[in-house]
Formats: C-alpha cells, structure tokens, sequence
C-alpha cells in the first residue's frame, strides 16, 4: 500500500477493519463448512459406496480406517461439519424469508447455529457408538 | 419497444444475464440435502450394525436405494452450486476458468460414480 501523505486518511473499510461479530462468524464458519462437506464429505461417501460395491474385503479395508483413531476424528469432523452447516442453512431459509434481522434476535441464532449442529453432531455419535 | 410489461422490457438486459436462478437452485437442493440427509443418518443409527452385509442388504432395498440416489444428485448438485461461489470470489481470469472446468468434471464424475454404486446394489451385481 502507497504509505506517501496518507498517515491520517481514512482507510476503506475491509475484512481487517471489522471487529468480528457472531454473525460474521457464522456466515465464514458456514462456507467453511459448506467447503468441507463438499470435498471431504462427499469423497468419504463416495470412498463408503465404492467400498461396498467391491466386497466385503475392500469394505473391511474401509471400515479399518474409519474405526481408527485418526478415521473417528476425521469422520467425527465431517459430521460436526455437515450438521453445522445443516444448522446454519436453516438459519438461511428463516432469514431469506426476511425473518431475523433484528440485532439482537440475530445474535442469538448466530451463536445458537453452530452449537446446535455440535449438539447434533455429539447426539449422532452418542447413539451410533452406545447402542 | 414501448409496449409490453415494464419487467418484460428489462429481463434479460442485465450484466449477469439472468437472476434468481442459481440462488433458488441452491435453497431447492438444500431442501433436498436436509430431507436425504436426516433420512441416512437415522437410517445408520438404525440399522442392527454397519458391517458389509447389513448395509448392502440395506441399500439394495428400493426406498433406501432412491433415497441414496438422490442424496447423490442433491447433494453434488448442491456442491458444485456451492464451489462455483467460492471460485467466483477467490480466482480470476485463466485460474477461474480452468478451476470451473475442473468443478463440472468432478462433480459431474463423482455424482455418476456414486449412482453406479447404487445401482450396481440395488440390481444385485456386486
């Protein structure tokens, strides 16, 4: 950036002149996520119905790596990431209807979003690895 | 000119062509991922286990079968709606480009591979 006789002017405002706020958050953590549905999320899919096509043998190669440590986390990690997008995309549908927008009220389900698909994310496993 | 609606006279004539269209696309197939979405996670949650024959006893039942089938074409369709935003904001020009090359092969290849699946364990060839 020019810095010549520009000490006291005005700087545009940019992502770095914000203080964040939930509904920043929210909004970044929903294309974070979104993004990592899409590549993460689907492959896995992908990776679980080709498995089972091959057999039972690649389907246990499959299943090694998804019940090992590092495969719990990343699945845990793709489930936490499609419920909160899930959660986020719902807060989307209320305020495409032009619901919403009242500061306060949206603060509240800007943090309510993210922890209800962590909510739901835990709740999934729970039964998954309890019943 | 000089007759017609005043939206008929207009529509069109924009820089970006067309309007809502990519937008609603990406809230119908969010309906659609929400709806499949729920169903195959309570559908895992259900089953007596996950093991290989469980699951593809599983699928290669008709509803469960459509249902996966169009968790793949929701959920691809959704994706690559999705990505397009984020290449739009993030590359230009050449990278732009070629990135959304790259988008509609891999989207396109990926929801056709899953379908395969599917099929094959609905008909029974694996």
């Amino acid at each position: 950036m020019a810095q010549a006789g520009t000490k006291n002017r005005p700087l545009s405002p940019h992502l770095e002149i914000w203080k964040w706020g939930p509904a920043m958050a929210v909004s970044i953590l929903h294309r974070a996520t979104g993004t990592v549905n899409a590549t993460a999320g689907l492959g896995v899919l992908l990776w679980w119905l080709g498995a089972l096509v091959s057999g039972p043998e690649a389907y246990a190669t499959f299943t090694g790596h998804a019940t090992s440590w590092y495969g719990m986390i990343l699945l845990f990690g793709i489930t936490a990431s499609v419920f909160i997008h899930a959660a986020s995309g719902v807060r989307h549908f209320v305020l495409d209807i032009g619901a919403g927008f009242e500061l306060d009220i949206n603060k509240v389900w800007s943090v309510l979003s993210p922890l209800i698909g962590i909510a739901l994310a835990a709740a999934f496993w729970a039964v998954l690895l309890l019943r | 000119m000089g007759n017609g609606t005043s939206i008929g006279r207009v529509r069109g004539l924009g820089s970006a062509k067309s309007g809502t269209h990519h937008w609603l696309l990406q809230r119908w197939t969010a309906i659609g991922n929400l709806v499949l979405v729920a169903y195959l996670a309570v559908s895992l949650l259900l089953l007596p286990n996950l093991g290989h024959a469980a699951v593809s006893e599983w699928i290669a039942r008709p509803v469960p079968a459509v249902a996966l089938a169009l968790l793949i074409v929701s959920t691809f369709w959704h994706a690559r709606l999705g990505l397009q935003v984020f290449i739009e904001d993030y590359l230009q020009d050449a990278n732009r480009l070629a990135a959304m090359i790259a988008l509609n092969l891999v989207t396109f290849a990926g929801a056709a591979f899953g379908l395969l699946c599917i099929v094959r364990l609905a008909l029974g060839g694996a």
